[in-house]
């Protein structure tokens, strides 16, 4: 891309707050259920039946938009927003307009070792919708309306985003930030999280927004990425062809990689939104406010500095680790019985990660405790297993559940750390061995390579590798004085 | 003030109401003669009164606890609904909008 353009990016995220119940009826916001088994009149909009606000939802909001760094509205009040879509059994969404949560926030984030701010335009209260699916062969659409009135935020950013990466690394950080404020799993899998993008071009310098597409169904953090460095490359050639872009709605096509434009309807920006009758308005106590604002847990920026501070680890691995609040309280309690700070995020960020990643897993899915980490890490240092049987014992004991030392003892993966017997499979090795003795005693250093592989075979790779080449090595000196 | 009968058309577009060509003319007189009444109240001065976002004054932090309660005639209130198949409710088929359309692509494409 001509570095003479400029891109610019907006996100609108949807996040699913971590309550029991729905935000306005007493149905289960419970995930996977099978359809229509968590609903009632009111979330189903049966004439006659009136809303309730669920005060927890209303603190998790709350929460959120004070670790987004938000100013919390002293009045605050719910609006419809009218439009037909078989989502919503109401003909409208109860929703905020012109009186939202929250507004005016900023969250820091880390895109390749450089600190940047995105400001927040507003946080506010919403019902999430029904789930649509369409039948290909009946032709029919069907709905199940267990996520209608599941209580969501939406979180809407200025434009201040300038490259797909940043975008990527802005939404990882809310989704650490949110996580550890405790207000959402942000499952992204399971639509827990979820991200619209809006992007346009202009001229570096320029002030004046360009032309915008706005991209839905992006449901992963690379999807993000991926769409948006897709719709630079197209809005780029466009551009340059001197096409004029339209304002539309894409759709990011998994399976091709590519943008698609979506069928909306024009009329579908007129919602006509007026205030919620049935509601009635909320009006914040500053104190109940700070209360929850001193009820924040130390945030992911926080806990990173001090993770450098504290433990001495370079940004890269208190970036990768404060990601996650469980691998963070992982690591942190793993120190704890094991005072290596380095060695333990090695450990973190190479095994435990490594094991995570190639299952698929999140870190709030392992199961295995961080004591036993450090009772794996404490037998390499006392000799008793070396670093690569600990790599395999660390995959079997997570996967089965089994202590790291009962393991070792089971499958007899001790090291052979006796200098006596070790040194009885050194000399048998150089009596088995002539020609490569006699190389290495001429100077060919290269030929202990070859009698160390030896070693280790003649002890199913159990040989304490220090010790070995030692006594190897003594071994080796010594008869060479004894040979004339 | 005057409503114009393209605007009563688009409005009961929106609201899904279907009207004829005189129903057009009368609304378009009818509502244009309503805002003109409600208009009177432009010509008051409330320079530096807070506007009103909701008319229950003394009423508001109207809130329930977080406790799950499951509706006791699940089955009826599901089958209120004049079409069903499998638990799910069926309606005529809508013009895939927004994720629907690409998800159910990748599901056809995978």
């Amino acid at each position: 891309m001509a570095d003479a353009v400029e891109v610019v990016i907006g996100l609108e995220v949807h996040v699913e707050l971590k309550t029991e119940s729905k935000i306005f009826c007493a149905c289960s916001t419970r995930f996977g259920s099978p359809p229509n088994t968590q609903v009632c009149p009111i979330c189903l909009g049966h004439p006659g039946t009136l809303p309730v606000l669920n005060l927890k939802a209303l603190e998790l909001a709350v929460r959120a938009a004070l670790a987004l760094n938000c100013k919390v509205a002293r009045y605050t009040k719910f609006d419809r927003k009218n439009y037909f879509y078989p989502d919503l059994p109401k003909g409208y969404q109860i929703s905020q307009y012109d009186a939202p949560l929250a507004e005016h926030g900023w969250l820091e984030f880390r895109v390749d070792g450089r600190m940047r701010t995105a400001r927040i335009r507003r946080v506010h209260l919403e019902e999430d919708a029904g789930k649509l699916m369409h039948d290909e062969v009946t032709g029919e659409t069907l709905v199940d309306f267990n996520r209608c009135g599941v209580p969501l935020i939406e979180v809407v950013t200025e434009p201040d985003l300038r490259s797909p990466r940043e975008a990527r690394a802005f939404m990882e950080e809310l989704r650490a930030v949110l996580q550890y404020a405790e207000v959402s799993d942000c499952r992204m899998q399971e639509g827990s999280l979820r991200c619209d993008a809006n992007i346009s071009l202009r001229p570096r310098g320029a002030t004046d927004l360009g032309t915008k597409a706005e991209i839905k169904n992006l449901n992963s953090f690379r999807a993000l990425e991926k769409a948006l460095e897709y719709e630079v490359a197209r809005q780029t050639r466009a551009l340059e062809r001197g096409e004029r872009l339209v304002l539309e709605t894409r759709g990011w096509d998994e399976g091709r990689q590519v943008t698609v434009p979506l069928r909306t309807k024009e009329e579908a920006h007129d919602y006509r939104y007026f205030p919620e009758p049935d509601l009635v308005p909320m009006t914040l106590d500053p104190e109940w406010v700070e209360q929850i604002r001193r009820s924040l847990p130390e945030l992911p920026s926080q806990r990173m500095a001090r993770f450098q501070a504290e433990y001495g680890l370079p940004a890269y691995d208190a970036g990768v680790i404060v990601a996650s609040r469980r691998l963070a309280d992982f690591f942190e309690e793993c120190v704890r019985h094991y005072p290596h700070p380095k060695t333990v995020s090695n450990w973190v960020m190479g095994q435990v990660l490594g094991y995570l990643n190639s299952r698929g897993l999140e870190p709030e899915e392992l199961n295995f405790e961080p004591e036993r980490l450090a009772e794996l890490l404490r037998m390499v240092d006392e000799g008793v297993i070396s670093v690569s049987v600990a790599r395999e014992v660390f995959e079997e004991a997570v996967s089965t559940g089994k202590s790291p030392r009962a393991l070792v003892e089971e499958k007899g993966l001790e090291q052979l750390s006796d200098t006596g017997a070790l040194a009885a499979v050194v000399r048998q090795v150089i009596e088995e061995h002539p020609s490569p003795v006699r190389d290495y005693r001429r100077g060919k250093v290269k030929a202990l390579g070859f009698l160390m592989g030896q070693v280790m075979k003649k002890t199913a790779g159990k040989a304490n590798p220090q010790l070995a080449r030692r006594l190897l090595e003594e071994a080796l000196a010594t008869e060479r004085e004894e040979t004339p | 003030m005057a409503v114009s009968p393209e605007e009563v058309r688009h409005v009961a577009w929106l609201a899904r109401l279907r009207l004829t060509a005189h129903e057009e003319r009368l609304f378009s007189e009818q509502l244009s003669n309503i805002l003109a009444h409600v208009a009177k109240l432009q010509e008051l001065d409330v320079e530096g009164i807070e506007p009103t976002f909701h008319v229950l004054k003394t009423l508001s932090n109207v809130y329930r606890p977080d406790e799950v309660r499951s509706w006791p005639e699940l089955r009826e209130v599901v089958q209120a609904a004049p079409q069903q198949r499998d638990g799910l409710f069926a309606v005529p088929r809508v013009l895939p909008e927004g994720e629907d359309e690409v998800s159910a692509k990748n599901e056809k494409d995978g």
